[in-house]
């Protein structure tokens, strides 16, 4: 799960990570009051989007007073702020964070995720702030300090140490970095993060180190033992209005660009049977795994997510039924073409467990589908019925 | 005939008086499998149909010689399940459970490291020797004893593969699901090196999908160590980036972990990699030129 920059901040700093002075607002007649607390100088804007990229696509400005401040606000604050993680159409801003502007002498990165090759979590961090790590990664790997932490032990201070010379902190400066090191791992170990990410994290003019930005992500499996913390700070405004739908009914729908809706049982199965649409000379319209009931409820969900988008030419339903019994789903899907009205062809393949009686259920019900057997010919069949 | 599980694995179900525990406790020992022991705190002494409860895995060890334990165990509690079998000298861990924390698995594998335990799952269908021991939740009719290994990390699309194989004519050695998360107990590596050295398996089939490296990293021991037939496929070929498709571990991440760049790799070891998931059975007839 993701989170704004503002609420990130928020997190940081109640874990003694230090932050820049800001202000979210959400509506331009709190720019005034924000501006003023923050002492009326030099003022960042930064647009509130998940998406990065946010200074490229002109979501971040620094500005001079208020005057400058409300004209820049007005601006940002809903435009359609189109980054390179956005796509063409780009993501409407609604919240803003003012914050302080700083005297900054350097920039760094600094980010922790989970090393799968290595099962541990990583440091990674280098001297070139500001830029992603993959294009450093990619194009000077030498520039990356990477620090390699007991999952048992947590970040160890010598660690955090190393980082900082690594770097090429002096002085005073050194134990400052290195405490901040310790406080965001820490954060990442408590919250149940998947990624903290500092991009850039600061060295100001007068000797302090800060995270100038903020990027959180949250481990959906660990939700349970956060509750009343992160989870709250949800912004549904960031998702798919279908996939937010989807996610009510616990389906597992992520909203694609094709016209060929699909319906699985399995995230592996409806993985490959977007991959065979692709194949057959269309594309996939969603990724939809309903799960290991598949029953008439849950597919009549299934049908009416997959239906609201407008780009659907045809759907395609592919079901392996293991221990739920074909046959039990066929009834399932003939029900659900009660419940809500297919008004585009309807190609349905049922694999496993009673599979023949499933076919003939479905042969003998009226409904208008087309019945397919195996995976090759019911995508052959879906691309024909709109082709 | 097979790898890790057959008809003289003695099965503990960690968990066996839950609703999903006990149904598929129940199918196990439908299929064959000897169900030996079944472990809830605070249930022991109990019996579940004729199985007896233990309050922990040690007492079921010490009681029943239970050297396989299958864990549906829910996601807070899962972890330390794993841990318990472990410490209780199970021999096979496989963990059934989704949803497990990444932050608790990381501490689950340091705590197995160096322990003979070996751990399959979390987040996957399972592990079945056809017509010996069924140790999961996939449906057992779909398979036939034979001599392809499959190793997968899906559920469903490995039925898939495997009836395609079965109707083929053609048998499975043993079929393991190691599971859709981004950290688990056995790697592609680990059950590729196993099936190699099996006598009886002649070919494998592994399916894998976006995200992480191990495909890469199987592809590498395949180059370097496999003398049997490999035949692949990866899932996920028109998954969108920085989208989580369903499984945890299912995520192109800062342009990593793409099919085409594990589907290159793979070809470069000179395994069979099928594009079409429609074709994996047919590939691996012609691979062995049945």
């Amino acid at each position: 799960m993701k989170i704004h920059e503002y609420q990130a901040k928020a997190l940081l700093k109640e874990a003694g990570v230090q932050v820049p002075r800001g202000v979210p607002i959400f509506d331009l007649n709190q720019v005034e009051t924000a501006v003023t607390e923050l002492g009326g100088g030099t003022v960042v804007v930064k647009a509130q989007i998940h998406a990065g990229g946010r200074g490229k696509g002109g979501g971040v400005k620094v500005v001079n007073g208020l005057d400058e401040a409300q004209k820049v606000a007005g601006e940002i604050l809903g435009m359609q702020l189109v980054t390179h993680q956005t796509g063409p159409e780009g993501k409407q801003v609604k919240r803003l964070l003012i914050e302080e502007g700083m005297d900054i002498k350097k920039e760094y990165y600094f980010g922790i995720v989970v090393d799968r090759a290595s099962e541990c979590p990583v440091i990674m961090a280098s001297t070139e702030g500001g830029m992603e790590i993959e294009k450093v990664a990619a194009e000077t790997p030498e520039k990356i300090i990477k620090e390699f932490i007991d999952p048992v032990l947590g970040l160890r201070p010598f660690q955090a140490t190393k980082i900082a010379y690594g770097l090429g902190f002096e002085g005073k400066v050194v134990r400052q970095a290195s405490t901040l090191f310790m406080n965001l791992y820490k954060v990442f170990e408590a919250q149940d993060c998947s990624m903290v990410e500092i991009n850039p994290l600061v060295e100001t003019g007068d000797g302090r180190v800060l995270a100038l930005d903020a990027k959180v992500n949250f481990d959906e499996n660990a939700l349970y033992r956060h509750k009343g913390g992160w989870p709250e700070l949800r912004d549904l405004d960031e998702e798919e209005p279908l996939e937010v739908e989807a996610s009510k009914f616990g389906l597992n729908y992520i909203k694609l660009d094709g016209e060929v809706g699909c319906m699985v049982n399995g995230a592996g199965l409806a993985m490959a049977t977007m991959d065979i649409i692709k194949l057959a000379g269309a594309e996939p319209a969603n990724f939809l795994d309903v799960g290991g009931a598949a029953n008439a409820e849950s597919v009549a969900n299934a049908f009416r997510i997959i239906l609201s988008d407008p780009n659907v030419k045809a759907v395609l339903v592919n079901i392996f039924g293991g221990i739920v019994r074909c046959d039990r789903i066929a009834s399932g899907i003939i029900e659900a073409t009660k419940m809500v009205d297919v008004n585009v062809p309807l190609v349905v393949r049922l694999e496993g467990t009673n599979a023949e009686e499933a076919s003939k259920i479905l042969d003998e019900s009226g409904i208008d589908m087309i019945v397919a057997r195996g995976l090759a010919d019911a995508a052959e069949k879906v691309v024909a019925a709109f082709k | 005939m097979s790898i890790l599980v057959n008809k003289d694995s003695k099965i503990v179900v960690q968990g066996i008086t839950g609703n999903e525990g006990m149904f598929h406790a129940q199918q196990c020992v439908a299929y064959g499998t000897q169900v030996v022991a079944g472990v809830t705190p605070g249930k022991g002494g109990q019996k579940m149909d004729e199985v007896p409860v233990f309050n922990t895995v040690d007492e079921a060890v010490k009681a029943t010689g239970a050297n396989v334990s299958l864990i549906f165990v829910p996601p807070p509690f899962a972890a330390d399940a794993i841990m318990e079998a472990t410490d209780a000298g199970i021999d096979l861990v496989v963990c059934i459970t989704e949803g497990i924390p990444t932050l608790d698995m990381l501490k689950v594998k340091a705590f197995m490291k160096g322990k003979k335990t070996r751990m399959i799952g979390p987040n996957c269908p399972g592990i079945i020797t056809p017509d010996e021991a069924k140790v999961g939740i996939m449906p057992g009719f779909i398979h036939k004893a034979g001599s392809i290994g499959v190793i997968s990390r899906s559920g469903t699309l490995t039925y898939e593969a495997v009836a395609q194989l079965t109707e083929r004519g053609l048998g499975q050695s043993t079929c393991i699901g190691i599971g859709g998360d981004p950290i688990i107990g056995s790697q592609f590596i680990d059950l590729l090196a196993l099936f190699e050295e099996d006598p009886d398996t002649e070919a494998v089939v592994m399916i894998g999908e976006i995200g992480g490296s191990a495909e890469e990293e199987a592809a590498q021991f395949v180059s370097d160590n496999m003398t049997k037939p490999v035949i692949g496929f990866i899932a996920g070929q028109t998954a969108p980036p920085g989208r989580r498709m369903g499984h945890a571990g299912a995520i192109i991440a800062g342009g990593k972990g793409t099919a085409a760049e594990k589907m290159a790799a793979m070809t470069k070891a000179g395994i069979h990699v099928v594009k079409s998931p429609a074709d994996i059975g047919e590939t691996v007839v012609k691979v062995l030129g049945r």
